[in-house]
């Protein structure tokens, strides 16, 4: 009997590896996958009064949602605003990962252990402190006056898309330069060596062989930036104010004090599928692109 | 002695579509030194890991002194193995990894501690027994290894190309302390390599195998003089190959039309078929003679040399014989690169030498 | 790989300025005799970090923090190591989706997670609290220890394993004596990185908690009153030196005994 187990266990690696696996599967089937669907489903009830759900299937929230123009508004300025951070995150690191990879030559560890390490402390006492330096009463506001060379506060750097889109700069750059600087390190430098013994000026070696080589790491960043932005509720509740409002924050009410939880689902449905909808098209156009590099 | 002590009964393993070992039958006798040889992808470490119960069989069972191992995981197997990175622990110094597999052989301190100091002085590492992987070189590693899987005395030693990854003049050592080691002990040993100087060196009896299948199993000499089809004859020493056709059959021998040289009776060992064209005949390089003047042996053919290969020991030559259509390979211990003025000389071959065989 | 390039050095210099400063701030900060954070400084004081002995919303905020991070990351971390085992030894169908499955968590905006753990958690009839925290953190940290943990295994060299089950030893037995002494230094780096995750993440508690605060939860509350703020900056402060201290660690051990230092920090997608 025990030779027969034996030999089934020993014949499948599947049997071995999906052993394994399965606290990992069963803890995200249940704490993941199932109260997702239930989100799913809650979508499509009622609330009818503060404690009263109507448990009939409808789409009417949908509809509400799209009625809204509240609503369909925050869900725009949501992706524009994550795109802004993803656009800025990527041109303003690219050069540092750069460097990193093709011009330090001992200790690149350290540098990246350097350049990450302040991501490892808690978001939102970083938020907090990007409070502190563009508030009206903070930092740059307070020194600029200081030395005279403003008479009033910068306003518009505190409670509005501004302050949203540059604390989310901040925030995520960390998760922009790893993969970035994973597919730059990859780059053979004698493809560059070679770009200009050709005759290619530094731009043209840039923009025709080591971009299209770093695109991998460029796709996987992008991803990286946008789908936590898109969802992100601590800037804008910090340092928004009204102008800076994202969607995130709408379903947190509908959640606590505007109490429509079936609302709320479909809100939160609805930017999920917003986040799947453009990762499939970024990972295709991706796909395509790299197809045509090798 | 036992004949049959390892028996390999059709044994397959298909990873997906691939068949690494292909339905291979093999007997191993007892106390033999038999080695697997191939190129990389022909299934030899498949079958050796096979034996030493890392993968299971596909089909096929395996016996080990009569008993059926086939299910049974590595750590109830008779068998033990030496890797090819030689796998020392590196969490554990010398002593500790040798002693590690002793454990559950419920033995008293004192015999654990008595069969480590032997298996040391028998791979020469007395005094190592505190070191660490790190602090040691590749040779050692490896006789670390080796004191290790023997220390358990096994019926059967597995070793996994041990001597790849060490310089030639260490292999060379090696080779011959292994071989006087397992005469010593007089455990079977099976062996796989992919270097054919090595295995030839070596082995009481080699496989060759390619592509799953065992191609021909026969002592080294064997191997050398009379390979049996076209893969083995290229893949043990250097041999050229002439294109031919067997004309009419004559008891032991047949009437083989050789291309530019003529119709010759050469010595049928392999029973291949009369009137064929789908032969090839195969001749060694070292088996030719290149000279200055025309010789009597059965073929004696003008020649222009090409190019030269010096080795020291014997030279290389590349060759254009007349009526050949592709450059003939001679080897001469007696000539050198600087021996032949404007590059003409005579090659000679004899009958004896040219081995037929079937082009598969 | 030969000339050095000194617009793109200032360049980076300057970038890793803007990473740091806002960090920076809080400690400086935290030590200024006033309650808005300007340029002058006012005074030097510990008067902020005195205040955090006394206060005991402060204390129970932190031991909440401290249970749920410990149990999250032993939870996540263990399920990690058997997972990432899994993946970087086997090759075995339907690998791809579940790697994506179990790294999706990681890969969805945190609010849809916190979302739909609270509609499940209500209305099974569950109040919410420190459990629901913990099983949303777990969620969150296990396939980031699974990186951590894939990374190590695939560094590992297998034949060691497969050398102590030809020397006699069982699974299990091989577990101890060999794979587990040598993944130990990337099971606490895991382990520890864990636990800065749990104990920094601020959305899940925040939907989850209830009136059980986390420190995170507790600070938020904080941040709402101006007074409190240099008391904020002073916890803050306290946070970020050890966090950094324990990363380091963390980071440090991760690269213990491993030859590959530079793979390990690729984020693999």
């Amino acid at each position: 009997m025990i030779v027969f187990w034996r030999k089934i266990y020993a014949k499948h690696d599947n049997v071995k590896a999906y052993t394994l696996l399965s606290p990992a599967l069963i803890l995200v089937i249940l704490a993941m996958a199932v109260p997702m669907a239930l989100m799913l489903s809650f979508s499509m009830f009622t609330q009818v009064s503060m404690m009263e759900i109507d448990y009939t299937f409808t789409f009417q929230r949908y509809i509400d949602f799209f009625q809204k123009n509240l609503l369909v508004t925050l869900l725009i300025k949501s992706i524009k605003i994550s795109f802004l951070v993803t656009l800025i995150t990527l041109i303003t690191a690219y050069p540092v990962c750069y460097y990193i990879a093709f011009y330090v030559k001992k200790n690149k560890m350290l540098w990246l252990v350097l350049l990450t390490l302040p991501f490892w402390t808690s978001y939102l006492l970083r938020v907090f402190s990007w409070k502190i330096i563009l508030g009206t009463k903070g930092v740059i506001n307070s020194s600029l006056i200081n030395a005279g060379i403003l008479s009033e506060p910068l306003t518009f750097l505190m409670y509005s898309q501004t302050a949203v889109v540059i604390t989310l700069t901040h925030a995520w750059a960390a998760f922009a330069l790893l993969p970035l600087y994973v597919s730059l390190e990859k780059i053979d430098f004698s493809f560059i060596e070679a770009g200009r013994d050709l005759g290619l000026s530094r731009f043209e070696v840039f923009w025709k062989i080591t971009f299209p080589l770093s695109l991998p790491g460029v796709i996987g960043a992008i991803l990286i930036i946008f789908i936590p932005t898109v969802g992100d509720y601590v800037t804008p509740a910090l340092l928004g104010g009204t102008d800076g409002r994202m969607l995130s924050n709408m379903i947190q009410a509908y959640f606590g004090k505007i109490n429509n939880m079936p609302l709320g689902a479909a809100s939160a449905t609805i930017m999920l599928t917003t986040v799947v909808l453009i990762t499939i098209i970024v990972s295709n156009v991706t796909k395509r692109l790299t197809q045509r590099l090798t | 002695m036992n004949n049959s002590f390892i028996q390999i009964n059709n044994i397959s393993k298909h990873f997906a579509d691939v068949k690494a070992v292909d339905d291979v039958s093999v007997e191993i006798k007892e106390g033999e030194f038999f080695s697997l040889l191939g190129p990389s992808g022909c299934g030899k470490t498949t079958l050796l890991r096979l034996l030493a119960g890392f993968e299971y069989p596909t089909s096929g069972n395996l016996l080990i002194d009569g008993t059926d191992i086939t299910a049974l995981p590595p750590d109830k197997r008779p068998t033990n193995m030496v890797f090819q990175n030689y796998a020392i622990f590196p969490h554990l110094n010398v002593e500790k990894n040798i002693q590690f597999g002793l454990r559950k052989l419920g033995l008293s301190n004192d015999e654990i501690d008595k069969r480590v100091k032997d298996v040391l002085s028998s791979v020469k590492l007395e005094g190592y027994e505190e070191r660490f992987s790190n602090q040691l070189s590749g040779g050692q590693r490896q006789r670390v290894a080796l004191a290790r899987a023997l220390v358990r005395q096994p019926k059967v030693l597995l070793l996994d190309e041990p001597l790849g990854a060490l310089d030639k003049k260490l292999r060379d050592e090696m080779q011959l302390e292994l071989r006087t080691l397992q005469k010593n002990i007089g455990i079977t040993f099976v062996f796989v390599t992919h270097d054919q100087q090595e295995a030839i060196s070596m082995s009481d009896r080699v496989a060759v195998m390619n592509d799953g299948k065992i191609q021909q199993l026969s002592v080294p000499n064997e191997l050398y003089k009379n390979p049996e089809n076209i893969f083995v004859s290229d893949f043990i020493g250097e041999t050229n190959f002439l294109k031919a056709e067997t004309k009419s059959s004559d008891g032991e021998f047949i009437n083989v039309s050789i291309e530019g040289l003529g119709e010759f009776k050469i010595k049928n060992n392999l029973n291949i078929a009369a009137n064929s064209s789908d032969v090839v005949c195969s001749v060694r390089p070292e088996s030719m003679m290149i000279s200055k003047v025309k010789s009597d042996w059965d073929i004696c053919l003008d020649a222009k040399i090409c190019q030269t290969s010096y080795l020291g020991e014997m030279t290389r030559f590349y060759v254009e014989a007349k009526g050949i259509d592709k450059i003939i390979t001679v080897s001469s211990q007696h000539f050198d690169n600087q021996s032949f003025e404007n590059n003409e000389c005579f090659i000679s071959m004899s009958l004896e030498d040219i081995s037929l065989l079937n082009k598969k | 790989m030969n000339e050095k390039n000194s617009t793109l050095l200032i360049y980076t210099l300057l970038y890793f300025g803007f990473l740091y400063v806002p960090v920076l701030f809080l400690p400086i900060f935290s030590f200024n005799d006033a309650n808005y954070m300007s340029f002058p400084l006012a005074g030097f004081t510990t008067e902020h970090y005195e205040e955090m002995w006394s206060k005991r919303n402060l204390h129970k905020a932190l031991w909440a923090s401290i249970k749920v991070g410990v149990v999250a990351s032993v939870v996540s971390t263990t399920i990690a190591l058997f997972a990432a085992k899994a993946f970087a030894r086997y090759k075995f169908r339907g690998e791809k989706i579940s790697y994506g499955g179990i790294m999706m968590p990681f890969l969805i905006p945190e609010i849809i997670l916190a979302v739909a753990i609270l509609v499940i958690w209500v209305n099974l009839g569950f109040k919410l609290g420190l459990v629901p925290v913990t099983i949303g953190h777990t969620l969150f940290c296990t396939p980031f220890a699974m990186l951590i943990l894939i990374a190590r295994i695939e560094g590992f060299d297998f034949s060691l394993e497969e050398a102590s089950r030809d020397l006699g030893e069982n699974a299990w037995g091989t577990f101890f004596r060999v794979s587990f002494p040598l993944y130990l230094p990337g099971i606490v780096a895991a382990l520890l990185l864990s636990f800065i995750i749990s104990f920094d993440e601020f959305i899940l508690a925040f939907f989850l908690t209830g009136s059980d605060a986390t420190l995170p939860m507790y600070m938020w509350g904080q941040m709402r009153f101006v007074q409190k703020l240099p008391h904020v900056l002073a916890l803050g402060a306290v946070i970020i030196v050890f966090t950094t201290f324990i990363v380091l660690l963390a980071l440090w051990l991760r690269n213990v005994g491993q030859g590959k230092a530079k793979k390990d920090i690729a984020i693999k997608l």
